[in-house]
């Protein structure tokens, strides 16, 4: 890893995370020392870190970019993330649905489904990585990114709908790859141009990212809460993530190699109990201590703008606020708007407002709630090296004992439904790149079992940098080709914004009574 | 005005002597009647990516497969007897559905069987023949 990144990633505190080993090299020892250094390489030519100046922290280039098009998609459509949001949650209830359309994706469907893609590790690890890192005021800027992310995901969510296309079998294809490639086609030859490789270098990002971030990390963590629940260091899995890497691997493969439907329809059902149940004990911790909630928030401000910062400067925290944010809410990257693609919709914006709710969801209520935990029980003051997870675990536990076992369950299940979501998003890319053969489906599926195993195997330091580049990088083509869509959305927004206003869009009432008429 | 029979399938025996019980009753006041089959959906429910994908797709085959497999066979042992008879298959609720159908074709009578549901989602969670009872717009006839 670059002295830069070292600067970004291991601040005061982390580097007694990545110890080097003393002892004889272990399989993992060794997967890691050979793998490592490529991550490392991978990382610093995408996250091409800029120095800020007066301070040891670095601002990713590709942050700067999230943040800026979020900035100026907020500003552009008139802060649709707070005027959108009431008539989001009349979609979402189903107040506009059609009788007539019962049976195919609601708005609530395609919300539930991008979902559970997105809420899990970032949620749960990656506050943890930001209070550790960045101190308690990186929350407040990761807050503020997942408001701004909203208009992102607006955007992309809309263009998913407008510009999805039916394949050969029946199925719904959207997403950036399809929104790029003909969206762009439809301004002009030479933005034509623009867009198919806007596609395809899209396309060959997000199959990196489903190996990385969606994949690599969330096998890292499932397995480092396993060996944390089952006793740290003393524990048998220790210096065995290859084993659980394999059992991993095996568990995601029978669905996605061996068309095992039924766990995948059982996952999809209570990934979301769990993240109630997750939801439920993070306020219930926060009403035991309700009483420092209002010093934690004076904490989480005051630190924030540098006050008594960890990284030094309030660039710094924001930075490492920013970054986390992009990788929880992924708002920007253009994942979302794969999932969001299938709705069943005439207007392309109903499902932009939907996707509001989904950094909202997930980056301001799920990441605010964890954060408060973490702050409030003063761990990672005195965490000791923790970070990720364990982190997040060791602050549950010091109110409800048990807890650190139910989230290393609801760890392990978000990890798992995050692989398989992005395996699909993968597949997707995957497909557009190579076409729609079983012997292409079959290579990207091998391809995505092995970097399960790799990411159970690694270190936390050298995972998180290859996955953080992945996923992140996605944003370059997705967001340079939505630049030049903007007006399209505009002119499609303002539209219906003015037959959502007069009252000419007909609600589900309205619809029955004419189907009766 | 003549009556008009709504009568709710489910694939089940029950479901075939709630047609058969509807056939004699049209038979006898010269009504019409119409067939329906509801497919269990909910517009809350949780599924995955790859299976949105899919379901504009499997939403038609389930609705040609209930037709063809269920409905249009019952249609054509009605025709046969002289009785006038429509087909309507549907996504939903099955008894929130079953309502909107009464209303929609103006039926005077709902038919239809008392158990189609397995033993312990009934008793959990009510019947579909329990719920229809307190949400129809109009008489309900419950075969056993």
């Amino acid at each position: 890893m670059s002295r830069n990144l070292n600067a970004l990633l291991v601040l005061p505190g982390l580097s007694a995370l990545v110890p080097l080993p003393a002892t004889a090299a272990t399989l993992d020892e060794r997967i890691e020392q050979w793998v490592a250094p490529l991550a490392g390489f991978v990382e610093r030519l995408i996250l091409f870190p800029l120095p800020i100046p007066g301070s040891e922290a670095h601002m990713p280039f590709v942050v700067l970019w999230l943040v800026i098009a979020a900035v100026f998609f907020t500003g552009y459509f008139r802060f649709i993330n707070v005027r959108g949001l009431a008539h989001g949650f009349r979609l979402i209830r189903g107040d506009y649905n059609d009788p007539r359309a019962a049976g195919e994706v609601t708005h609530f469907q395609a919300l539930a489904t991008a979902l559970s893609g997105t809420v899990g590790l970032g949620n749960i690890a990656g506050v943890a990585i930001a209070v550790s890192v960045g101190g308690p005021g990186a929350v407040v800027w990761m807050m503020l990114a997942g408001f701004l992310g909203m208009s992102s995901k607006f955007v992309e969510c809309t263009l998913g709908v407008k510009y999805r296309s039916v394949n050969a079998d029946g199925s719904i294809s959207g997403g950036p790859m399809w929104y790029l490639s003909r969206g762009l086609a439809d301004r002009g030859p030479a933005l034509a141009r623009l867009g198919k490789i806007c596609a395809v270098v899209f396309a060959l990002f997000c199959v990196g990212g489903s190996f990385g971030g969606a994949n690599m990390f969330q096998s890292n963590q499932s397995f480092q809460q396993v060996l944390s629940v089952t006793g740290g260091a003393d524990s048998w899995f220790a210096g065995r993530g290859w084993l659980f890497g394999l059992i991993l691997a095996a568990l995601v493969g029978l669905v996605i190699i061996g068309g095992i439907r039924s766990i995948a329809r059982v996952t999809s059902k209570v990934v979301p109990i769990m993240g109630a149940i997750y939801i439920l004990a993070g306020l219930v911790i926060i009403a035991v201590h309700i009483d420092q909630v209002p010093a934690a928030f004076a904490l989480m401000f005051s630190s924030a703008l540098g006050v008594s910062s960890v990284a030094g400067g309030a660039l710094g925290v924001l930075a490492i606020g920013f970054q986390r944010a992009a990788f929880s809410s992924e708002a920007g990257i253009g994942s979302a708007a794969i999932a969001h693609s299938a709705v069943q919709t005439r207007e392309p914006v109903s499902e932009g407002v939907v996707a509001l709710y989904e950094p909202f969801v997930d980056t301001i209520i799920v990441c605010t709630i964890t954060a408060l935990v973490i702050i409030i029980s003063g761990v990672y003051v005195d965490g000791g090296g923790m970070s990720g997870v364990e982190l997040t675990s060791e602050a549950f536990g010091t109110v409800i004992g048990w807890f650190p076992y139910v989230l290393a369950l609801a760890v392990i299940l978000f990890a798992y439904s995050t692989m398989l979501a992005w395996s699909y998003y993968g597949l997707k890319c995957w497909t557009f790149l190579f076409g729609e053969t079983s012997a292409a489906a079959y290579t990207y599926k091998i391809l995505f079992l092995l970097f399960v195993v790799l990411g159970a195997s690694m270190q936390l330091g050298a995972v998180i940098g290859f996955s953080d580049a992945m996923i992140l990088a996605m944003a370059f083509p997705n967001l340079l080709g939505i630049y030049f869509l903007l007006p399209t959305v505009r002119r499609e927004l303002d539209r219906y914004w003015a037959k959502v206003r007069g009252g000419t869009l007909p609600t589900w009432r309205e619809n029955l009574a004419r189907q009766r008429r | 005005m003549d009556e008009k029979y709504l009568v709710g399938l489910d694939g089940s025996d029950c479901g075939r002597r709630a047609v058969a019980e509807a056939m004699r009753q049209a038979r006898l006041s010269g009504g019409d009647v119409v067939l329906s089959y509801v497919i269990p959906w909910s517009p809350f429910s949780f599924s995955t990516a790859e299976e949105n994908a899919l379901r504009h797709k499997r939403r038609e085959e389930e609705l040609v497969c209930a037709s063809e497999k269920i409905l249009l066979p019952e249609q054509q042992r009605l025709r046969k007897e002289g009785i006038d008879c429509e087909i309507v298959a549907r996504h939903g609720h099955p008894a929130k559905t079953l309502a909107h159908l009464a209303r929609e074709h103006e039926v005077t009578v709902i038919v239809i069987g008392a158990i189609g549901d397995t033993p312990i989602k009934s008793r959990f969670l009510g019947g579909t023949a329990s719920t229809l009872i307190q949400i129809s717009p109009c008489p309900v006839l419950v075969v056993p």
